[in-house]
């Protein structure tokens, strides 16, 4: 059986519907588990205090405003190439969740940062590519709303997704290749086996099954919204073919 | 029943507190849409079979 075989629309809402409880209920006994968990029972850091528990709240949702952008990329290429519909609407699916989480990580990044920077917001290379990022997201969600063609704008909306992933590359590395600006390195970086990380225990082991618990939020909203929007799909073509 | 924030206690609530009304505004706006296209298409399709 092929991947493909699921971009139809059929296939996809008969599959999408018998996986969708699972992955809400997972989310749920991941998400409030790991939050409770990181705010109630993790110490205070030596140097942060207790502003160190917004880590459970900004760094999943960080980490998912970058990578649901290269999932949307990765579905508008599929579209782009392919002209699978579900892929086009998965991507028009996927940017409000997105653009939520963007906002919440920048909103928490701000209040964070006030008392352990002094300041709300700096103009260094990760927070400007951040917030550049929330513009595409934003420009991304209008693009769509604005056409009324479905494959003209899935079309725009794609060449769109594309430009703006190059803020989503340099939001994730710009510390890495930045060396000015406020923002620590990544707390989450891509590990080589038997390598520590540089966040202790205490804090890394729920703050993992936090992302874990924000990706599978985002999967069971992902499917949730895409399915609508493929009903919407439908619900055009019929009112289409009465009128 | 909440732990000892401190110092810090406004900007740990406001972080927690922001990002639970954005998600739950997504959840329920997802929830709302998908219950309403839902039982659009059902009436539309139920139209179209009793024609």
């Amino acid at each position: 059986m092929s991947i493909w075989e699921f971009a139809n629309p059929v296939r996809f809402m008969r599959l999408s519907g018998r996986v969708l409880p699972w992955i809400t209920g997972l989310a749920l006994l991941t998400l409030f588990p790991a939050l409770i968990w990181g705010f109630f029972f993790t110490p205070d850091d030596a140097r942060q205090g207790a502003t160190v528990k917004i880590i459970y709240v900004h760094v999943p949702t960080a980490f998912l405003a970058i990578n649901v952008y290269f999932m949307m990329f990765v579905t508008s290429l599929i579209w782009l190439i392919r002209r699978h519909h579900v892929s086009a609407l998965a991507a028009k699916a996927a940017a409000p969740i997105g653009a939520v989480m963007t906002l919440i990580a920048l909103i928490t990044g701000a209040v964070w940062g006030q008392p352990m920077w002094g300041t709300w917001w700096v103009w260094d290379p990760r927070l400007t590519s951040f917030l550049i990022m929330f513009i595409f997201y934003i420009g991304y969600i209008a693009l769509w709303a604005a056409i009324d063609e479905p494959d003209k704008a899935a079309d725009l909306s794609a060449i769109l997704c594309m430009i703006g992933s190059v803020f989503a590359i340099v939001s994730r590395y710009a510390v890495n290749f930045w060396s000015q600006g406020l923002h620590q390195g990544t707390s989450v970086p891509l590990l080589r086996p038997g390598e520590a990380t540089q966040v202790a225990a205490v804090f890394w082991q729920p703050l993992i099954l936090s992302i874990a618990g924000f990706f599978l939020l985002f999967l069971a909203l992902l499917l949730v919204r895409t399915r609508t929007e493929i009903r919407h799909r439908r619900i055009t073509a019929l009112r289409a073919r009465e009128a | 029943m909440l732990p000892d924030l401190g110092k810090y206690t406004l900007p740990v609530l406001a972080a927690y507190a922001s990002m639970f009304v954005l998600i739950g505004g997504l959840i329920l706006v997802s929830l709302r849409n998908a219950k309403k296209s839902k039982a659009t298409l059902a009436r539309l399709e139920a139209n179209r079979k009793s024609k």
